[in-house]
């Protein structure tokens, strides 16, 4: 467990993960114009782990999949997935590295002028050579393992929030990925559709040996199926460890994020003047 | 007096960059078209939404130029004597300049505000970021088919209306004011020709499916993804690809005829 106040640690400390992660990341720095998201940030992913990554609204987690992804570089330091540092690989290595990475992403991002079918089978169609039966197949196994092989001819339009994530899971594991990034996968989904979810992300895992970083901030979903937990705010790790680890944590500022508190080192209140001299000052 | 300039120096700065990012982002989808060959069907399927939808208005208005010209061509010609010379004018007319220019105009409206509006919410939707994500290019899967279908319905759309405004001003011209129907279309045959005219006409009409595709579909990739960034897309692609059509046919038609 590291101390929020002090500065992260690195990976070699004896509390970390396992041996060779998946994804190693060091002193990343990464700024949106006058704005740093990322600020000297250290995360190991382990293989055939989940980690889950949370963070309070803003905090630049989605940023963070999609520099693992080499959709954005980095200002400084590293991103190393299964070996290769991403940033310095040039456009063929990254879309054969990308071809063992699956996005979930938050809406799902469908191609809306295919069916659920065409959807899943779209990964086979251009990177394999494999005829019409064998895609047919292969895309009805995965429609099973998300429970929706009965849904195979409807149009995205058709489908819940839910059922579209779903969808895309499937999508997202069609070609046997080593890894699969999920992009606050539980947003909005009403209890049937999270508890669906939460227990696919678990399942695949385990059942594909696959490595799964899931970014989110719903807490109580993301502790109760993470191996791995990472609390990133301000552009730095605050906190890392288990789920226990995290539960324990003496930090108030982490204590306030798991609990939900409304006050805490996060304030309620937005930075402001004093209360009694904004309402009597007579706006001066 | 230094905000200004400063200010006028961040804007072509700006125009500079975007037009960088243009010509990039033009090369980097020319290189997707090798591999568009083997699979035509996707370039087949946009030709439908890029060309065949753009069918009703390139036709109707095609047919109409056609008869307004034959009537103010008539009006103009009927005193000098020489109303046998309307066909000749009409298709002149159609082929050398509205054919192409006003076929490109609508081109532009119709269908590049479409290529920009569909690309600009698959972008604001994440679907390009997911293709990328599984490894497909969606410069060489979405735009360069889309492109490509562009640059090949602009010559047949302005074709369709030339040919339909012809048969509007053969409507007016012979059925409604009179004008010999042999003398319209012998002259016509004997006046307009193949290459200076005609292939004129759609070495013109390629140049502007090509630009009007090019704006719509940079536009749309380059939108801000939020419903106001595609909407100003989509309304750049109509003004920019417009004034290119219009800049470019004074460059041409200088070119060609001049």
């Amino acid at each position: 467990m590291t101390n929020p106040d002090t500065k992260t640690e690195r990976y070699e400390s004896a509390s970390e993960p396992v041996d060779e992660p998946l994804v190693q990341i060091r002193d990343l720095v990464y700024c949106r114009g006058e704005r740093t998201i990322f600020d000297g940030m250290d995360i190991n992913i382990a293989r055939g782990k989940l980690t889950a990554i949370m963070g309070p609204s803003g905090t630049g987690k989605t940023t963070l999949l999609r520099l693992i992804g080499g959709q954005l570089r980095p200002d400084a330091g590293t991103v190393h997935v299964d070996g290769q540092s991403v940033p310095e690989l040039g456009y063929r290595s990254l879309y054969e590295l990308r071809k063992r990475m699956g996005m979930l992403f938050q809406n799902g991002a469908l191609l809306t002028d295919l069916n659920v079918f065409d959807n899943v089978a779209f990964p086979l169609r251009e990177h394999t050579q494999l005829n019409e039966t064998m895609i047919r197949d292969l895309v009805l196994m995965k429609l099973h393992a998300v429970g929706l092989r009965g849904a195979r001819d409807l149009m995205p339009s058709e489908l819940s929030g839910g059922m579209a994530r779903r969808v895309a899971l499937a999508r997202a594991i069609a070609l046997d990925p080593m890894m699969i990034m999920y992009d606050e996968p539980f947003t909005g989904q009403d209890p049937i559709s999270m508890g669906v979810l939460v227990s696919l992300l678990r399942t695949l895992t385990d059942a594909l040996g696959l490595t799964s970083v899931v970014v989110s901030h719903d807490v109580q979903e993301s502790l109760s199926i993470a191996d791995y937990v990472y609390v990133i705010s301000a552009g730095k790790v605050v906190e890392h460890g288990s789920p226990d680890d995290l539960r324990q944590s003496q930090s108030s500022w982490v204590q306030q994020f798991i609990q939900g508190k409304r006050d805490g080192p996060v304030p309620f209140h937005f930075p402001a003047t004093d209360y009694a001299d904004d309402l009597f000052g007579g706006g001066n | 007096m230094l905000d200004q300039l400063q200010k006028l120096g961040a804007t072509a700065l700006g125009v500079a960059e975007r037009l960088g990012r243009g010509h990039l982002f033009l090369w980097h989808v020319l290189g997707g078209f090798p591999a568009l060959l083997p699979r035509f069907g996707l370039v087949i399927n946009q030709l439908f939404s890029v060309g065949v939808l753009s069918l009703l208005i390139i036709a109707v208005s095609g047919l109409f130029v056609g008869m307004v010209l034959a009537l103010q061509g008539y009006n103009t010609l009927v005193d000098f004597g020489a109303t046998e010379s309307l066909g000749v004018m009409v298709a002149l007319s159609l082929v050398r300049e509205l054919g192409p220019v006003v076929g490109g105009l609508l081109f532009a409206g119709r269908a590049g505000s479409a290529l920009t509006a569909e690309i600009g919410l698959m972008k604001a939707t994440e679907q390009l970021s997911a293709m990328e994500m599984m490894a497909v290019d969606p410069l060489h899967r979405v735009v360069a088919p889309r492109f490509m279908a562009g640059i090949l319905a602009m010559p047949l759309l302005a074709a369709i209306f030339s040919a339909l405004g012809v048969i509007g001003g053969y409507f007016v011209a012979v059925g409604l004011l009179g004008v010999d129907e042999g003398a319209f279309w012998s002259q016509m045959q004997a006046k307009v020709d193949l290459y200076e005219d005609i292939l004129n006409g759609v070495i013109k009409s390629i140049v502007f499916g090509f630009v009007v595709t090019w704006i719509a579909v940079f536009e749309g990739y380059d939108a801000v993804p939020t419903s106001e960034g595609v909407s100003r897309a989509t309304t750049n692609t109509v003004v920019h690809g417009s004034l290119a059509v219009l800049g470019l046919d004074f460059i041409l038609t200088a070119l060609m005829f001049g």
